[in-house]
């Protein structure tokens, strides 16, 4: 009858990675590996979330992020709403606070949000009482991403201590980025960053990260994994890099570039991939290369959170 | 008060007693399959499995189950470390022996009742348990019991295993 008992994850919401302990991070991750066995079962589904309402509240388009959210969801049998601000409510004018208190007036649980300007998820923790994860606000955080790649990165290297972690791409845009240097901090990775100083925020060295503008100086360096980042043509309203021919020729993660490492380099991706741009067709489909991976890791680790969220009682 | 009820010695005479009679009473080992309930359920089931093996020489499917995703108490405790669920073999078709420490609500036993129906369809389920305590909250009954014991509602009985414990023996604690 004696059980093991952890003490309950310190947090009450997931809004982002930035101040989330150790201790969380871990239970996290290795929750979200115990529900990599619930995927494999023949009926993929468990009673542990039945009677909660969970509410995708999307602001922005999303398709991958929404369905792992919405599979995870359902798995855990969870009755899911979904909304999308287009064709709702918003696009006639009702203000973000209304449209919450509304879908909060129907007695809903926990919201799962997506919008397109930062601290949105730390703004519905002040006017909701439902419990908030954030899947992304603007180039903030995307916690859930980040939580997904560390699990990819540990599963694979069985740590994440000490490992010589590089995110490429467009940094200063990035939410994928600002989670994964503070969740790998956090764990004592060696984090470091590679891109066109016209994508490199500013001060980005203050969080303690190195900043690379070369990419064959990273791997010149040495380094055990590549995050290759996502160049985000919808988000880049100034002309950052002249083409997509360019940045492959500077940026691009190629296999000759990878060629020159004395050791194969992991890579990661959140996707949707764009081939031959940041990264190369035969790279994206090497043995080296964990991206299917990080999808299957996706619904898994949303679950984790899910179920140590959900079923934690009522924040306060 | 701490009372010893099982020493080292008759817990391992019981385990052997509940193994020959799973084996007489399913008429042989044929098609038997045995999941253990995490944590010490587990390592019985193996313990027992061990048993029926020296006995038929044949060895048994064995498996663990994790009830955390399916307990009904969910919000009202710390959480508990989830170690997965690990059924090599698909149940449907195979007897089953369930085993469990302690038999206590048997809310335990309905959460694992309904992962294993999850699973496909066993030809029957029994239950062996290795102490019986009483106040059952849920209609259920087991099959094969080790040890049945009386204790007031808000006592504890701690199982220890060699596994995990470094001995073999059954405690209750009165509170």
């Amino acid at each position: 009858m004696t059980e093991t008992l952890t003490p309950k994850l310190k947090i009450s919401h997931l809004l982002g990675m930035e101040n989330v302990s150790r201790e969380d991070i871990t239970l996290m991750l290795d929750t979200g590996m115990s529900f990599r066995e619930v995927l494999e079962r023949p009926i993929k589904k468990v009673p542990t979330l039945n009677g909660k309402t969970i509410v995708n509240l999307f602001f922005e388009s999303s398709t991958r992020t929404r369905i792992a959210f919405e599979l995870a969801e359902r798995r855990l049998s969870a009755d899911v709403v979904n909304f999308a601000a287009s064709g709702s409510s918003v696009s006639k004018g009702e203000t973000f606070k209304d449209t919450v208190k509304n879908i909060e007036a129907m007695k809903i649980d926990m919201i799962v949000v997506r919008h397109e300007s930062p601290g949105v998820p730390q703004f519905l923790t002040r006017i909701s009482d439902a419990t908030i994860i954030n899947a992304g606000d603007g180039a903030h955080e995307h916690p859930t991403q980040a939580l997904l790649d560390m699990m990819t990165i540990r599963e694979k290297f069985g740590k994440l201590e000490k490992l010589r972690v590089c995110l490429v791409g467009d940094i200063s845009h990035s939410r994928v980025a600002l989670s994964n240097i503070y969740g790998l901090k956090t764990m004592g990775a060696k984090v470091s960053v590679c891109g066109p100083k016209t994508m490199m925020p500013k001060f980005v060295e203050q969080l303690g990260v190195n900043v690379y503008y070369n990419i064959d100086d990273v791997i010149h360096d040495g380094v055990d994994v590549l995050n290759v980042l996502r160049i985000q043509r919808e988000r880049l309203h100034a002309v950052l890099f002249p083409s997509n021919e360019e940045y492959n020729k500077y940026f691009g993660v190629t296999k000759k570039r990878l060629g020159k490492s004395s050791k194969p380099i992991t890579i990661l991706h959140p996707g949707p991939i764009n081939r031959d741009v940041e990264i190369s067709a035969d790279v994206a489909d090497s043995e080296h290369s964990l991206i299917l991976h990080q999808v299957l890791n996706g619904v898994a680790v949303r679950m984790g959170i899910l179920f140590l969220l959900g079923t934690k009682g009522k924040a306060n | 008060m701490k009372t010893k009820i099982l020493d080292s010695t008759s817990f391992t005479r019981t385990l052997s007693r509940l193994a020959h009679e799973i084996i007489e009473r399913n008429r042989g080992v044929e098609n038997l399959a045995i999941v253990g309930i995490r944590t010490r359920g587990e390592y019985l089931s193996r313990r027992i499995a061990k048993s029926i093996f020296e006995i038929e020489r044949i060895p048994l499917l064995t498996g663990a189950l994790d009830i955390t995703l399916y307990r009904d108490d969910l919000s009202q405790l710390d959480k508990p470390i989830m170690k997965g669920t690990d059924i090599p073999f698909d149940v449907s078709q195979k007897k089953i022996i369930l085993v469990d420490d302690v038999l206590f609500t048997g809310r335990t036993i309905r959460a694992a009742l309904n992962e294993l129906m999850d699973m496909g369809r066993p030809a029957y389920i029994q239950l062996a348990v290795l102490i019986d305590r009483g106040h059952r909250e849920l209609p259920i009954e087991p099959n094969f019991i080790g040890t049945k014991i009386t204790t007031e509602k808000t006592d504890d009985v701690q199982v220890m295993m060699k596994e995990i414990d470094g001995e073999d023996g059954v405690y209750l604690i009165m509170n």
